[in-house]
């Protein structure tokens, strides 16, 4: 393994303008995400903690390159994605995934869930063995090969981010982003989920952005911990060192809200 | 199983009725409907003659039905290429957004304020009245009708995680535009279809009343208004049948479109 990282985020910074408040005024401009920046090295997990409308889901955005960032970059194996052309782009879209927080919205509706999951591939020209590399895909994530003909509607919310996971591994990735991807399940049903994503890790070597309100959960699993409060980065380091002995006193908040329930 | 609404199943109804008529006039009409018969002008309704006969002895039945059969015609063919071409302005504004988007808007506001009997007359006065041209019309006001509720709907679906897990997997907005947007919103599209249908067969009765539309000896319910008009006091069940079958025909698809917008928008059911 190299030293070089897999993912570097330099200085990002995202603003997003308002509706005009009065029509004499220049409209309102809001800082999303403001000089975000961290590395992660292929095998690692990243935690990027805070509460809503810290962030963090604009941050999500900027790495998946949905959006374009006002300023810095994201390197993903050292080339810059929003410096890229959209062929480019495109191109190197198989190597990065992302599992969204909702399971319900983001299968969609009117397709079977073999056809999404062969998405990606598609996507890539890759045509042959199609039904092998999704059933191969279907069993990675603990679903059964022929649940593949079935519509999103006929599963629970467990087993659509079971099957969102197969979507975003199909291709092999060597990054995974998975915005708040357990927030929205049951306990029991999340620790399934949490689980499935760390074998998945350790057996594919993936490098994970995992993003979460929720301190206990990113505890569990992460390596190094981003903690974001209004668009601004309020401390970053080893998760043990984060956890153990949080220097600003929002962190030390937020580690008291999580124990409060684990 | 929800009880269907009390109006989709009316105007289901009604239109069968209406495309049943147009289709039986395709096999069968009781009558050659441009036959004359000088002898037997203004027949009271007989056995023969089911609504009687109008002023140049023509059977009122078998023009009627001919005249469902134009209008059906001339109301699909401009639903369809209308529609086509406002899906397609819709999809491709909502996909490229920006100045796509905004051009594409400001030119649909734009035919929204031009007149469409004005437009028709128009083409009237520079083509010739034709039935060609009166569809021509219909379709052409129709398409920024579909590109606002296309681009409206096709909006909401682009900020959907599937749509965003499309872009992720490497998709191009035309292919996400055919695999995830159209399929999701097609819904909307028909209710507006049904809906514009019933206006296309207004449009197309108002512009064969003004003459800009069939020609004779082609029937035409608007056209039959307009020949009755000028025979109110000696013959007004003339002017009463084509009148009856247009808003027959009107409210059917106009009620159709309605209770298929209650079926598929369950947020408007329990609101009422």
């Amino acid at each position: 393994m190299t030293d070089a990282p897999l993912l570097e985020v330099r200085n990002l910074t995202r603003r997003y303008k308002l509706p005009r408040q009065s029509l004499l005024r220049r409209s309102p401009v809001l800082t999303a995400l403001e000089g975000a920046g961290f590395s992660l090295r292929a095998g690692e997990t990243l935690g990027v903690v805070g509460e809503s409308g810290s962030g963090k889901s604009t941050l999500a955005r900027l790495i998946m390159a949905f959006e374009r960032p006002d300023a810095g970059e994201v390197l993903f194996n050292g080339s810059d994605l929003h410096a890229l052309s959209s062929e480019e782009l495109r191109g190197l879209r198989r190597g990065f995934q992302m599992v969204f927080q909702d399971p319900f919205g983001s299968l969609n509706p009117r397709r079977r869930i073999g056809w999404s999951i062969a998405e990606p591939l598609r996507a890539n020209g890759e045509e042959t063995q199609v039904t092998y590399r999704v059933a191969e895909a279907l069993e990675q994530v603990g679903l059964h090969p022929a649940d593949a003909g079935k519509y999103p509607h006929e599963f629970s919310g467990g087993q659509r981010q079971r099957i969102a996971i197969a979507r975003a591994i199909i291709t092999k990735p060597a990054l995974l982003v998975a915005d708040e991807a357990v927030s929205a399940l049951d306990v029991s049903v999340q620790a399934q989920i949490l689980n499935l994503l760390m074998d998945l890790q350790d057996d594919l070597g993936l490098g994970m952005v995992f993003i979460s309100h929720d301190l206990a959960v990113v505890a569990s699993i992460c390596d190094r911990v981003l903690v974001l409060q209004h668009g601004k980065t309020l401390e970053s380091g080893p998760a043990a060192d984060v956890l153990r002995a949080p220097e600003h006193p929002y962190t030390k908040t937020l580690l008291k809200a999580a124990g409060a329930h684990t | 199983m929800r009880r269907l609404p009390a109006n989709f199943l009316l105007g289901a109804v009604l239109v069968s009725i209406v495309v049943g008529i147009a289709a039986l006039s395709l096999i069968w009409t009781p009558h050659d409907p441009q036959t004359m018969s000088i002898s037997t002008k203004f027949a009271p309704p007989s056995a023969t003659h089911w609504l009687g006969t109008d002023q140049l002895g023509r059977d009122v039945v078998a023009q009627l039905m001919a005249a469902a059969r134009n209008s059906m015609t001339v109301a699909l063919v401009a639903v369809l290429l209308g529609g086509s071409i406002g899906v397609a302005l819709g999809l491709l504004a909502s996909a490229l957004g920006g100045w796509v988007e905004d051009g594409v808007m400001r030119l649909a506001d734009l035919g929204f304020a031009f007149p469409a009997l004005l437009f028709a007359i128009m083409l009237a006065a520079v083509f010739g009245p034709s039935l060609t041209n009166a569809v021509l019309a219909i379709s052409f006001i129709n398409i920024p009708i579909f590109a606002r509720v296309t681009r409206a709907s096709a909006n909401q679906i682009w900020t959907r995680d599937y749509v965003a897990a499309a872009r992720a997997a490497g998709r191009g907005r035309f292919a996400i535009s055919r695999d995830h947007i159209l399929p999701n919103i097609a819904a909307a599209i028909i209710v507006q279809a049904t809906i514009e249908f019933a206006v296309a067969i207004l449009a197309e009765a108002a512009l064969s009343y003004l003459g800009l539309g069939a020609q004779p000896p082609a029937s035409s319910w608007g056209r039959m208004l307009s020949e009755a008009q000028t025979l109110m006091y000696l013959a007004p069940q003339l002017a009463i049948y084509p009148g009856l079958c247009i808003v027959t025909a009107v409210l059917g698809f106009g009620l159709l479109g309605d209770g298929l917008r209650d079926i598929t928008d369950p947020r408007l059911v329990r609101a009422r």
